[in-house]
């Protein structure tokens, strides 16, 4: 017992991921922490794509169920749960059964690497992006195999169009990250890294956000990420699946309950895994805002405060609505859920002023809070751009992005090597 | 060379390789006996994947993650593209299996005797490959592949990796003038 412990309590002065300490019972800790708020993630995404989107239309969104329609995610997953379960009868029942699991499998595994911080991640390993972006891959499989053990014209055709613009984006999207992965080679041993953490460290080493280096190379970068990464997830504009209205939905028109709402739990969850990609390799992962320039303990204090400050915010329009709710005892029981749900973020906002929390909770945060901003980007991007049509999609994905992608690579290897290509041109010349 | 694995125990025990082992020769047995195609690619996309996890085990997680984005993610993704669009009541009615014994048996005799070969020690006390643990640390194991490919001192097998970069272009081309009938 006493064995036991101490082996649990070895890990919290290693500073290390549990991975790289070899720990199994914190990496089963950190596994079960990242799957639960991953799925209360998903649930307040789906809330918030609602509210935002109702609010960019013009109306209310969900309001019946539970004060501002906050359980309406709840009632939602048990409607999904409770809904009878078909499968047709034509189709391939093992593949039409796996199909989901691999698409669940690919979006939930891709979080094995991502740094939540310099120690919040369940491992780093050498080859981090690669295995993001491998893994990540594998849901097309799921998708092809779902659209063709449906056993239905529609589906087929649905799989077909899904997989082929998940594949032509995967490579202009694999274009990009080898351009900011370069970067991270720019250091007096001029090694790079694959590994999340190592480049998250490069950022901070070279003073920088990827976002800004090499001006503008780093932001074209980024910006051909940005796009290819919303067609990777198939969210609007390049949400072909979803077209019921044109195109009978997509790989996902035979399944329904359980089932269905597993591609969505994948859809979610593969949002913000690539959200996270991209906030680590440009945006400077766990780093806080200007750790550089505006370094030392004071500016460290008051960047600490900033995550209970904004939790404390939030509990602050939670009471705000409170006392706007109407007066009417038919409200009563919404409204005191809604003081109560107040109460709830003030408290948390409350323990995270503690300074032992504080001090560890601060990455996690920051980089939370700028995945938060991708999830905010795709929810604006649905509210405001038409559909691209499958020929106009192709054209960005090949013709644009493509040929964007290997110009700005080979620019960036020289921009980096300028300094010894000079070198080489001056020997040369002399 | 002396060997420096981490100083983490290896997760690369003798159970896991025979179950990662196991998962291979089931699904390369099912890959083949399989009368629907998909049923075959998928069979084949689970031993690509516990080859991955073998290679993880060898300390070469870049080659691991080459192996899951090119083949998993890559090649299967196309194999299944074409596969799909087959009729399956069509495709069941075709022969399994050819009846090539000849060559059959002559392939795997060549294969089986080449297993012997690497594991057989001549007289000298000498085997066709060194055996031994991995020399290179997991964590270096992308830098290890670069050096051995561009480095100025060790990087020698650039030459036949561009090589084979060539080859895939060529195939590329080849295929565009195959598909096209006018270019």
């Amino acid at each position: 017992m006493h064995d036991l412990v101490q082996y649990i309590q070895s890990y919290l002065d290693s500073n290390q991921t549990p991975g790289a300490a070899g720990n199994i019972f914190w990496a089963v800790v950190y596994v079960l922490l990242v799957f639960v708020g991953l799925s209360i993630a998903v649930i307040c995404m789906n809330w918030l794509e609602r509210k935002i989107l109702a609010h960019m239309q013009v109306r209310l969104g969900p309001m019946r169920v539970g004060p501002h329609g906050l359980l309406q995610p709840i009632a939602d997953a048990l409607k999904l749960l409770l809904k009878e379960d078909i499968i047709p009868a034509e189709a391939d029942k093992i593949v039409f059964w796996v199909a989901p699991f691999i698409v669940v499998l690919a979006a939930f595994t891709v979080f094995v690497v991502v740094p939540f911080g310099p120690t919040h991640a369940i491992t780093d390993m050498n080859i981090g992006i690669l295995f993001m972006l491998g893994v990540s891959s594998l849901a097309v499989l799921g998708i092809v195999t779902a659209g063709w053990a449906s056993n239905s014209h529609y589906p087929l055709i649905g799989a077909l169009r899904s997989s082929a613009q998940m594949v032509s984006y995967e490579v202009a999207m694999g274009l990009a990250v080898v351009s900011a992965i370069m970067m991270t080679s720019m250091n007096e041993s001029s090694t790079g890294t694959l590994s999340m953490i190592g480049i998250v460290q490069a950022q901070f080493a070279q003073k920088e956000w990827f976002l800004f280096k090499f001006f503008p190379l780093g932001i074209i970068a980024f910006g051909i990420f940005a796009i290819a990464m919303v067609a990777e997830t198939n969210r609007a504009p390049f949400d072909l699946p979803e077209a019921e209205s044109e195109l009978t939905a997509g790989f996902h028109t035979e399944y329904s309950g359980f089932r269905w709402s597993l591609f969505f739990l994948a859809e979610y969850s593969a949002m913000i895994a690539v959200s996270s990609i991209a906030v680590t390799l440009w945006l400077g992962g766990w780093l806080r805002p200007f750790p550089n320039a505006l370094s030392g303990s004071t500016w460290d204090l008051a960047f600490s405060l900033i995550p209970g400050l904004t939790f404390l915010f939030l509990a602050g329009m939670c009471f705000y609505s409170t006392a706007r709710m109407p007066k009417h005892p038919l409200f009563r029981i919404q409204t005191m859920g809604l003081a109560g749900f107040g109460g709830v973020l003030a408290l948390i906002g409350v323990v995270l002023f503690v300074p032992a929390v504080r001090v560890r909770v601060n990455d996690i945060f920051w980089f939370s809070a700028k995945v938060a901003g991708f999830m905010y980007l795709y929810i604006w991007y649905r509210g405001t751009f038409p559909r691209y049509r499958f020929d106009q999609l192709m054209k960005v994905g090949w013709k644009v992005l493509l040929p964007t992608g290997l110009a700005l690579l080979i620019v960036t290897a020289v921009v980096g090597m300028r300094s010894e290509l000079w070198a080489q041109v001056q020997e040369a010349l002399h | 060379m002396n060997p420096t694995i981490a100083a983490n125990p290896p997760v690369a025990t003798a159970f896991f390789f025979y179950g990662l082992a196991a998962v291979m020769v089931i699904g390369g047995v099912l890959v083949i006996t399989r009368k629907n195609a998909v049923h075959s690619a998928m069979a084949l996309i689970t031993t690509l994947l516990a080859q991955a996890a073998l290679y993880l085990m060898l300390y070469a997680p870049f080659v691991a993650g080459v192996q899951i984005i090119l083949y998993a993610g890559g090649i299967m993704v196309l194999f299944l593209f074409v596969i799909m669009l087959i009729s399956i009541e069509r495709a069941a009615k075709e022969r399994q299996f050819n009846k090539q014994w000849l060559v059959g048996i002559a392939a795997a005799a060549a294969l089986g005797g080449l297993l012997v070969a690497v594991y057989t020690t001549t007289s000298k006390g000498r085997m066709m490959f060194t055996e031994g643990p991995t020399s290179y640390v997991e964590s270096q194991n992308t830098q290890a592949v670069a050096a051995f490919l561009f480095d100025r001192s060790t990087g020698m097998y650039m030459f036949s990796f561009e090589i084979a970069s060539l080859l895939l272009l060529v195939a590329i081309i080849g295929a565009v003038v195959m598909a096209k009938k006018r270019i």
